[in-house]
């Protein structure tokens, strides 16, 4: 005997009450979403922090039993094979970026645009196996380079995306103006596109060294590890995700505590990058709005 | 390149929609810069004109009114062959300046537009200073001194009516001026390379009353120096501002003539009906 209570209920109090069942649910999962983000970072902060100090930051790593062991070689390490990485993978990909969407409908445009999706989706292992056998196995060892360049080959449909992107995120009026004045594409896109597009792209390439400053998998078989020092980028070199793999699955109590020390600088290091990569699109865009721009 | 036509003469086979210039002076026929000839425009497979035929002459300004989508846009942005930075985008016919035909294959795009400046609907400032915004297009084809680059520089934001308003503030960005302003800096560095045409696509329709009336005096002034081209969905601004008037519909020219006739005395029976407000 439920009549009653339809009547009641008319068709507006019907859409009210779905309309806050959903609100409610989206404002759950959010909270859902945004808990576990907090418990991860502060499970690793609580960790963490136990191990941290200065030692721990710049020595080498010591033998089970050892008190003071540190992962200093392993951030030297991972600073070096991130910014080689750098090296490879920014200034290739940006110019494909710059291809792709200033000559977007040109097939061969196309077909490479797909193809740095295809990439983004390869997964990093896989990767890290091409890197080996392409640079690992024929030069008869595990160095850096490899590292860098399995890296690079991860990092570049991120470069490829977040530069179309910004390039084609510029108003077509913009690219139109500057080349009704007789501009050729080489000018048009250095002193215009490029420009206006220019707080998305560092943004996008920020954010690109945050996603592959955590990678593990691509490091196993090409920077391999080392316990010491290592500065040569063709020799094996210690790396910081390595280091918190190899603690983390250790039978040490030391060691487990030594990784959580690593995984607490892994996550702040890709926080100051995303952290770093949002202000940059803000401080960029407002100074080419307030015209203090370069 | 086909030959030339000889200078102020209309051809025999165009016909009504520019009868009234069957009887216009020596004087004018002489200063014919532009003489559209058969023009047919597509976007893909849409045929957005269609056999226009039209001059357009120096130191006069030739405004094209029609409704939304009746092509005057796309007229204008021929005339530079902008179009060609979008596939599928194809003229036929021809568009002589000065007896030459710009639709030609192998023409130099660059040194084409070099010669022609174009002005849109939503100002454009480059994302640099003042002084560089205008600065932009000397720069591409001129080597100047510092000294003669600032005077050319002085001398196009005067002519468009900014100098004093801006001459204080050159190192500042193009956006930090108000969307009034930001058209006449537009307009300045279209005419700092001192080109032969102007095209002004719907120059004014995205600013205040003020503004545009700033803007429509301008033209007044340019038109003693170039050829101007204006593309406007608003009558009054066309009956004001321009020397002769096209009135397009649907992809053709229906009516060519000198603005007051135009608007007093149409004779095209579509023409009178877009200007007295029954349609468009």
């Amino acid at each position: 005997m439920k009549p009653a209570v339809i009547r009641t209920l008319s068709v507006p109090a019907r859409r009210r009450l779905s309309s806050a069942l959903w609100a409610a649910a989206a404002m759950l999962c959010t909270f859902g979403v945004a808990l576990i983000l907090l418990l991860v970072i502060g499970y690793i902060l609580r960790e963490g922090f136990a191990a941290l100090s200065w030692s721990f930051l710049t020595h080498l790593p010591r033998p089970v039993g050892v008190p003071g062991g540190g992962v200093g070689n392993g951030l030297v390490g991972s600073g070096m094979t991130v910014a080689l990485a750098a090296l490879m993978a920014f200034p290739a990909g940006m110019l494909v970026g710059i291809y792709v969407a200033v000559y977007a409908y040109l097939s061969l445009a196309r077909l490479l645009s797909f193809l740095a999706d295809v990439l983004a989706g390869v997964p990093s292992i896989a990767i890290g196996i091409y890197a080996y056998t392409l640079l690992v196995a024929p030069f008869g060892g595990f160095s850096a380079l490899s590292a860098s360049f399995a890296l690079a080959v991860l990092m570049m449909p991120l470069v490829i995306r977040a530069t179309e992107g910004a390039v084609r995120a510029v108003p077509r009026e913009l690219r139109e103006a500057a080349t009704a004045l007789g501009a050729t594409d080489y000018r048009v896109t250095c002193k215009v596109l490029l420009v206006a597009a220019r707080p998305g792209i560092v943004t996008g390439l920020l954010l690109a060294l945050a996603r592959v400053t955590g990678e593990t998998a691509p490091l196993l078989f090409t920077a391999f590890g080392n316990q010491f020092w290592e500065f040569d980028p063709t020799k094996p070199m210690a790396e910081l995700p390595l280091q918190i793999f190899t603690y983390a699955i250790s039978p040490y109590r030391d060691w487990h505590r030594q990784a959580w020390g690593g995984a607490l600088i892994l996550v702040t290091a890709v926080f100051v990058l995303s952290v770093a990569a949002r202000l940059s699109f803000l401080l960029l865009r407002g100074r080419a709005a307030d015209g203090t721009g370069p | 390149m086909a030959p030339a036509p000889e200078p102020g003469v209309i051809p025999a086979q165009l016909a009504s929609p520019l009868a009234g210039l069957a009887n216009r002076s020596s004087e004018a026929a002489a200063r014919e810069k532009v003489l559209i000839r058969d023009l047919s425009f597509y976007y893909g497979s849409f045929q957005a004109l269609h056999g226009i035929t039209a001059p357009l002459y120096d130191k006069c300004v030739t405004a094209f009114i029609g409704p939304s989508g009746c092509g005057k846009s796309t007229l204008l942005r021929v005339l530079n062959r902008i179009y060609e930075l979008y596939p599928g985008q194809r003229a036929s016919g021809e568009v002589l300046i000065d007896g030459e035909n710009i639709l030609r294959p192998g023409l130099d795009l660059n040194r084409l537009r070099a010669r022609i400046g174009m002005v849109f609907q939503k100002p454009t400032p480059f994302p640099m200073s003042i002084f560089d915004n205008v600065a932009f297009g000397i720069r591409l084809y001129e080597r100047l001194p510092r000294s003669e680059l600032s005077d050319r520089v002085e001398w196009a934001l005067r002519r468009a009516a900014l100098w004093e308003e801006v001459k204080d503030k050159l190192k500042q960005s193009g956006h930090s001026l108000s969307g009034g302003q930001q058209q006449r800096l537009c307009i300045a560095r279209a005419i700092a390379v001192e080109p032969e045409i102007l095209l002004l696509d719907e120059p004014a329709s995205a600013l205040d009353p003020i503004s545009t009336q700033r803007i429509e005096e301008l033209i007044a002034e340019l038109k003693s120096d170039y050829c101007v081209v204006i593309v406007t969905h608003n009558m009054q601004q066309a009956a004001r501002s321009s020397d002769y008037t096209a009135f397009m519909y649907l992809g053709r020219l229906v009516e060519f003539d000198e603005t007051e006739r135009l608007f007093t005395r149409p004779r095209d029976k579509r023409t009178e009906d877009y200007i007295t407000g029954r349609f468009g």
